[in-house]
C-alpha cells in the first residue's frame, strides 16, 4: 500500500503533465463530432402542379422521424414561392401541417416522406382561391397589377374573400408587414367574374431606389395566411 | 511526506466513518418539516409568505420593459430597441407552465389537512382556516393566471407522488377545458370569500375584497371570451380546451356583475380622493400613497431597508432630475397619449396643425394638452410639467423662422443661433434625441409609480412603490362592463361616470353614450401600464385586428376599438427663435416616429393562447397543443 502511494507520489507530476497534454491532443480533434445532416428535402406546396405563394415566414409544416421516443418535429417553413427545403438524414419522415395552416386546405393525414439523398417532394393542397395571370406595370410612379382570381373551393366549405390588396415594398419580401403602398378592395366590392386591376402610388424611397417589387394578395374570412402572386420587381 | 499522506488517509477514514446510524437520522438543520411549520403560526405565516411572492405577473414593476412591448409605449433602452424591430411575438411569450408551484401549493393544503395542530382553541382554528383560505386563492389566482395565458390546462388540485413502479402515465393528466378551468376559479372563491377578513388595510393578504374582485374580473373574462370568441373560430379547439361556448356569456356576465357588486355594497372600498385640488397629482398618488388608500385591494408590496425594494423609479425616473446617471426608460406614446378625452367627453387628436396644415403656436408646452383628463398628466410627465417639484427639459430644439432646426446630438447639448455670438443650449436635458437611450424619445416620461421620494432614483436605495393588482376603480369598472353586455346600460353608465367624475369630467355620460367602444377605451385610458392591456385585447380578440401588422399611421379614429395600433409614435416640441416675429419664444409640436422603431407589431392568432412547449408535449401526450401556430 504504502509503496503503491509513493510510486503514484512520485510519478505522479509525469502522469499529469502526459495526461494534460494528450488532453489538449484530443479536444481540437473533431472525432467525436456528429456528421452533419447531407440529404436535402425540397419540393413546393402545390395545386395541380402550379406552386402556391404564400407570405414569408407564416406557413409551416412539420417532419417527424417516427419510432423515437420523444417527437419533436423540425419545422419547415414555405417560401414566399412556396418552395421549401430542408437538410435532412436519410430515413422516413412524416409531413404534417398543423390545423390553419396556409391558405389552403392541407392533408388532414400526415404524408410519409421517404429520403434518400437529395429528394425531391411537392405536396398537394386544396386552395381555396388561387390568384391568375398576374401583370404589373410601372407608369412613371404609379404601380398597376391586371390579374383574375379563381375560386378553388365551391362545396360547404367554400370561403369568402375579405380584401384583395396590391403591395410595393422596397425588397423582394413583400407583404402586408413591409408594404411602403398598398391598394385595397374589399371582398364584398370584388367581383371574380371580371379581370381585376388595382393600382397604387409609390411614395418617394429615402434611400433612393430605381425599383420596386409588387404583389398581389388575397386574405380569406377566418383565414389567418393569405394566398399572394409571384413577387414582380419593376424599374420606375 | 509519506507521514503527511497517513494522517490524511487517518484523518478522512476517522471523517466518514462516524456512526453511520446516528448521521442518517440526524435533525435536518435546513428544513422544516410540516409538522414543525405547524406548530408555530409565525412559521405558518411565513410559508404562506413565501407562497405570495410567487404569484405571477407578465408585466410588473420589477420587469419594466415588457410595459413596452405593445403601443402604449417606447423602450429608451439600447438592449430594448429589439421590441420595435421585432416583426411578431414568438408563439411561447407571457406563457406560463409552473406546476413545481402549483405542487408547493398543494403540499401546503394537504398539510394543512393533515397536522392536528393548531387547533387548541377557537382564536387557532379560525386562523388555521384563514390560512388556508389564504393558499386556495393563491392557487385559484394562478390557475387564472394559467387560464388567461395558455386556455385550458390540466387541473391538478393535490400533490400527486410517483409511486415507482416504472409505468408514469397515472400521472399524465390532460387538459381541462377552457370554462372547466374558469369555472373552478370562480367556485373555489366563492366558496373561500366568507373565511377572510374583510378589512380595507390589508393589502397583500387575500380579503374578501381581493376575492371577489379576482373573482369579478375571472368571470368578465370568460364571458368576453365566450362572447367575443364567436368572432375568432379559428381560436378554439375541438375538445374545448381553449375556446368557451357563446351561450354561457350570459351567465359568467351575470357572476362578474355580482361579485363586482358585492364589493361595491359593501362599501368598505372607495375611490381615492385625498388630493382632490390637483387631480392629476390625485390620480399619480392612488400608486404611491400606502396611507389610508381605500382604493388599493391587492398589492405585491415593497419595504424600504429589507430587500424587498425595486429598481423602477432608478429605471424611469426623468433624466434631468435624475438621482443616478440614468433614468427615462419607459417613454409612453403619443397613441396613449392622444386617447385621453377632453373634459367635454370628446376624443380628439393633439391639435398639432390646424385647419390649414400650419403649425399650432402656444405660449407654453403644456398649453397643447390642456383640458384632458386628468389622468392624462397622472399617468405621463408631459413636456413642460414638473416632477418633484423640478421642471421637466424636454425640447427638442430650436425651430428658426424659415422652418430650419438648430438642435444638437447629445442632451443639453450647446448649439450657435443665428447671429447669436456665444453657444447656448439647443436641446432639453431630457432629450427628445433620436437613438439616445434614457432620455425621451417620444416627448414623454412615465409618472404612473415613479417614486417621488427622496433615494428613491438611487440605486443603492430603490423604491417601495407597490404593485397593485386589483384597486376599486377596476371592480366599478368590470360591472359596468358586465352591466352593459347584459343590456343594463343605465347602470353601467353610472359605475363608469364615478371613475369619470375623478378624472375630472363635469358633465357625465348618458347611458346612450355606452358602447363597447367606450368601455374599451376607458379601461385603456385608467390602466394603462398596470398590466390590463395585453389580458383585455385577447378577451375581446382585439389583439390582431389593433396590432395587425401594418405600417399603420396613427389613428385620428380614437374612439374606435379596433383601430390599428402597430407602432408607437411620439412628439416633439420646438421653441421658435425668430427674435424679431411675433411667435418668438412660441411652442411647436412635431409627430415624430422614433427611428429605432422599424417594424410594426403583429399579433398572429396563434399568439392567443401561448405555445405549450414540445418538451412538456412529449412527457404527457394527453397535453394537445394550442391551435394556429
Amino acid at each position: 500500500m504504502n509503496k503503491l502511494l509513493e510510486k503514484i507520489h512520485k510519478k505522479s507530476w509525469g502522469y499529469i503533465a502526459g495526461i494534460l497534454w494528450c488532453s489538449t491532443l484530443l479536444s481540437s480533434c473533431g472525432k467525436d463530432n456528429y456528421e452533419a445532416p447531407t440529404a436535402q428535402l425540397k419540393g413546393r406546396i402545390v395545386y395541380q402542379g402550379e406552386a402556391i405563394p404564400v407570405s414569408y415566414n407564416d406557413v409551416v409544416f412539420e417532419l417527424f422521424e417516427p419510432g423515437w421516443q420523444l417527437q419533436n418535429p423540425i419545422t419547415v417553413t414555405v417560401d414566399q414561392d412556396g418552395s421549401y427545403a430542408a437538410m435532412l438524414f436519410n430515413a422516413s419522415y412524416k409531413a404534417f401541417f398543423q390545423p390553419n395552416q396556409g391558405p389552403f386546405i392541407a392533408p388532414a393525414d400526415s404524408l410519409a416522406i421517404e429520403v434518400n439523398g437529395n429528394t425531391e417532394f411537392d405536396i398537394e393542397v386544396l386552395p381555396y382561391f388561387m390568384l391568375r395571370n398576374p401583370s404589373f406595370t410601372a407608369n412613371d410612379r404609379n404601380v398597376q397589377a391586371t390579374f383574375q382570381v379563381e375560386k378553388i373551393i365551391n362545396d360547404e366549405r367554400a370561403r369568402n374573400i375579405e380584401h384583395i390588396t396590391l403591395y410595393v415594398g422596397k425588397t423582394l419580401f413583400t407583404d402586408g408587414r413591409t408594404a411602403v403602398a398598398s391598394s385595397r378592395m374589399d371582398g364584398g366590392t370584388v367581383d371574380i367574374s371580371q379581370t381585376i386591376n388595382l393600382n397604387v402610388d409609390v411614395p418617394f424611397l429615402t434611400p433612393t431606389q430605381n425599383y420596386i417589387f409588387a404583389r398581389v394578395g388575397l386574405k380569406i374570412v377566418g383565414v389567418e395566411d393569405m394566398v399572394f402572386t409571384p413577387v414582380q420587381r419593376l424599374e420606375l | 511526506m509519506k507521514k503527511y499522506i497517513i494522517a490524511i488517509i487517518v484523518a478522512c477514514s476517522f471523517a466518514s466513518c462516524q456512526k453511520d446510524s446516528e448521521f442518517l437520522t440526524r435533525e435536518p438543520t435546513d428544513i422544516l418539516t410540516y409538522e414543525q411549520v405547524w406548530s408555530d403560526e409565525k412559521l405558518v405565516l411565513a410559508a404562506v409568505a413565501d407562497l405570495y411572492d410567487r404569484l405571477p405577473d407578465y408585466q410588473q414593476l420589477t420587469n419594466w420593459w415588457e410595459f413596452t412591448n405593445f403601443d402604449e409605449a417606447f423602450a429608451s433602452n439600447f438592449g430594448d430597441y429589439w421590441r420595435h424591430k421585432n416583426q411578431e411575438w414568438g408563439y411561447g411569450d407571457w406563457g406560463y407552465w409552473d406546476y413545481g408551484f402549483i405542487r408547493d401549493i398543494n403540499l401546503f393544503l394537504q398539510a394543512a389537512e393533515e397536522t392536528d395542530q393548531m387547533e387548541g382553541d377557537a382564536t387557532e382554528v379560525a386562523l388555521k382556516e384563514r390560512f388556508i383560505a389564504e393558499v386556495r386563492f393563491i392557487r385559484a389566482y394562478t390557475y387564472f393566471e394559467f387560464v388567461k395565458r395558455m386556455g385550458g390546462v390540466p387541473l391538478i388540485l393535490e400533490p400527486m407522488q410517483y409511486d415507482y413502479s416504472g409505468d408514469p402515465t397515472y400521472l399524465q393528466h390532460a387538459r381541462a377545458k377552457e370554462h372547466e378551468i374558469y369555472d373552478f376559479v370562480i367556485a373555489e372563491l366563492e366558496a373561500i370569500k366568507g373565511r377572510l377578513p374583510d378589512e380595507v388595510a390589508t393589502k397583500s393578504r387575500a380579503t374578501k375584497g381581493a376575492v371577489l374582485a379576482t373573482q369579478a374580473r375571472a368571470a368578465l373574462y370568460a364571458a368576453s371570451i365566450a362572447k367575443y370568441g364567436a368572432t375568432t373560430p379559428q381560436v378554439s379547439l375541438p375538445g374545448g380546451e381553449v375556446g368557451i361556448p357563446s351561450d354561457m356569456a350570459s351567465g359568467y356576465y351575470q357572476t362578474a356583475l355580482a361579485a363586482a357588486e358585492e364589493v361595491i355594497n359593501s362599501g368598505v372600498y372607495s375611490l381615492y380622493m385625498q388630493r382632490p385640488q390637483n387631480l392629476e397629482e390625485n390620480f399619480s398618488y392612488i400608486f404611491l400613497d400606502k396611507n389610508a388608500n381605500n382604493e388599493v385591494i391587492f398589492v405585491k408590496d415593497y419595504k424600504l431597508q429589507s430587500g424587498k425594494v425595486h429598481g423602477f423609479t432608478v429605471s424611469n425616473q426623468p433624466r434631468s432630475l435624475s438621482e443616478e446617471a440614468q433614468g427615462g426608460r419607459i417613454n409612453p406614446s403619443l397613441n396613449l397619449v392622444q386617447s385621453f378625452e377632453r373634459l367635454d367627453n370628446t376624443y380628439a387628436p393633439l391639435a398639432i396643425l390646424d385647419a390649414n396644415g400650419e403649425q399650432v403656436r402656444y405660449d407654453a408646452p403644456t398649453d397643447l394638452f390642456a383640458g384632458r383628463d386628468a389622468r392624462l398628466g397622472g399617468t405621463v410627465m408631459v413636456p413642460g410639467s414638473t416632477f418633484k417639484g423640478g421642471n421637466l427639459d424636454i425640447w427638442a430644439g430650436y425651430q428658426l423662422a424659415n422652418g430650419n432646426i438648430i438642435t444638437s446630438d447629445v442632451p443639453g447639448g450647446r448649439g450657435r443661433l443665428p447671429g447669436v455670438q456665444n453657444d447656448v443650449q439647443v436641446v432639453g436635458y431630457d432629450g427628445p434625441i433620436d437613438g439616445f437611450e434614457w432620455i425621451a424619445q417620444t416627448g414623454f416620461y412615465l409618472r404612473k409609480y415613479v417614486d417621488p421620494t427622496p433615494g428613491a432614483g438611487q440605486i443603492g436605495t430603490n423604491s417601495e412603490v407597490w404593485w397593485i393588482r386589483y384597486r376599486y376603480s377596476e371592480v366599478l369598472l368590470n360591472a359596468a362592463e358586465a352591466a352593459f353586455e347584459l343590456g343594463d346600460a343605465q347602470k353601467a353608465v353610472g359605475y363608469m361616470n364615478q371613475v369619470r367624475r375623478r378624472a375630472g369630467f363635469q358633465t357625465d355620460l348618458n347611458a346612450t353614450d355606452i358602447t363597447f367602444d367606450r368601455i374599451v377605451h376607458e379601461r385603456k385610458v385608467e390602466f394603462a401600464f398596470e398590466g390590463h392591456q395585453l389580458w383585455d385585447m385577447k378577451r375581446w380578440r382585439l389583439a390582431h385586428l389593433v396590432w395587425n401588422g401594418t405600417n399603420h399611421p396613427l389613428t385620428t379614429n380614437i374612439g374606435n376599438a379596433d383601430e390599428p395600433s402597430t407602432r408607437p409614435f411620439g412628439l416633439w416640441p420646438y421653441q421658435i427663435y425668430d427674435p424679431n416675429g411675433s411667435d418668438d419664444g412660441k411652442w411647436v409640436f412635431r409627430q415624430i416616429l422614433p427611428r429605432e422603431v422599424t417594424n410594426p407589431d403583429r399579433f398572429r392568432l396563434g399568439n392567443y393562447y401561448s405555445f405549450i412547449s414540445d418538451d412538456i408535449r412529449n412527457r404527457n401526450p394527453k397535453i394537445v397543443r394550442n391551435p394556429n401556430q
